[in-house]
């Protein structure tokens, strides 16, 4: 099982993944904004960090990299991608997930661990959770406040494409739980395919105990075990 | 030609603006108790070259579109002026 992952000028979580990875007892390697093939890897992760300075907008000039050509096509042939932090805006950017990011309403950076609730284990990347357990990983983030049309929002609940929700320590999606504004509390969704993946949590940086926490492992070994069995969703 | 042109973009105005809200009731605390509402957005001016100023439009338009706002959430409106001479 190898990692992909994708770094663009101004990714700073990429070697963290890349530990994480092996942490979990997987291969992983870069790829460069610039390169035109994605080929080799089972899995890609786009990292968090602040791609071309987050000029414009978070992940505005990070979604036009010659990488994301075969980026999109290897989403659309239904292999997995991971989006963490602003690499989920990137996705978002890109149109791989629906959606945009709107500043935090504290318009704070908030860095901290953050209860999140597993509202989904019917993706290639929660199989390993139990339903609606409530894990901790860090987010980190000024830009994290997910927004979407009514609409849409609607279809991707009623869809079980909200994968992650930020609660608090009972489970509970509660208004002093949100971070930054998300709509329904929303820290993760994937694609309809489910094979596209975006939160603004880090899973990374959680996936060994002496980092004060190892919640984020079972999301690495989930995909890992889902390629290894072949990568069929359902 | 040479052309200038004047963009700005803003959020959509179903979309809650943290900062202009922060700015909002900065400017009440000072005093200013008339104000209703702020919103805060990006200038962006962009030189460019273009056969008229019809192509010049459609250029802008297609960068907006494409780069310089997220449509999703943000709305965006330009002015065109011919550039002055150097």
């Amino acid at each position: 099982m190898k990692f992909g992952i994708v770094v663009f000028p101004g990714s700073n979580c990429d070697k963290d993944v890349q530990t994480a990875a092996r942490a979990v007892g997987h291969d992983a390697d870069f790829i460069w904004h610039t390169d035109t093939s994605v080929d080799g890897f089972d899995c890609l992760v786009l990292p968090g960090g602040f791609s071309y300075g987050d000029y414009l907008r978070t992940a505005a000039i990070a979604r036009f990299s010659p990488v994301m050509e075969p980026v999109a096509r290897y989403a659309a042939s239904g292999r997995p991608v991971i989006g963490i932090c602003n690499g989920f805006q990137v996705l978002l950017e890109a149109g791989l997930l629906p959606g945009a990011m709107l500043r935090n309403t504290s318009c704070k950076f908030v860095c901290k661990p953050q209860r999140i609730r597993v509202e989904s284990t019917r993706t290639p990347f929660t199989r390993k959770f139990r339903q609606g357990q409530v894990i901790t990983l860090p987010i980190a983030h000024g830009d994290g406040n997910y927004y979407i049309d009514g609409e849409t929002l609607e279809q991707m609940e009623r869809g079980g494409r909200v994968v992650f929700r930020y609660c608090d320590e009972s489970g509970e999606p509660t208004p002093e739980s949100n971070p930054n504004g998300s709509l329904n509390n929303i820290a993760g969704i994937c694609n309809n395919a489910g094979n596209v993946l975006g939160m603004m949590p880090h899973p990374e940086r959680a996936a060994e105990g002496i980092l004060g926490g190892a919640d984020g492992r079972l999301l690495l070994e989930s995909v890992a075990q889902w390629v290894q069995g072949g990568g069929k969703i359902g | 030609m040479k052309y200038v042109a004047d963009i700005v973009v803003t959020l959509k105005r179903s979309i809650l603006d943290p900062q202009g809200d922060a700015v909002r009731s900065a400017l009440k605390s000072m005093g200013y108790t008339g104000v209703q509402d702020v919103r805060i957005g990006k200038r962006i001016e962009v030189r460019l070259e273009a056969a008229d100023e019809a192509e010049c439009r459609q250029t802008v338009d297609e960068m907006c579109a494409k780069l310089l706002a997220n449509t999703v959430m943000e709305t965006y409106d330009f002015s065109i002026r011919e550039a002055p001479r150097e």
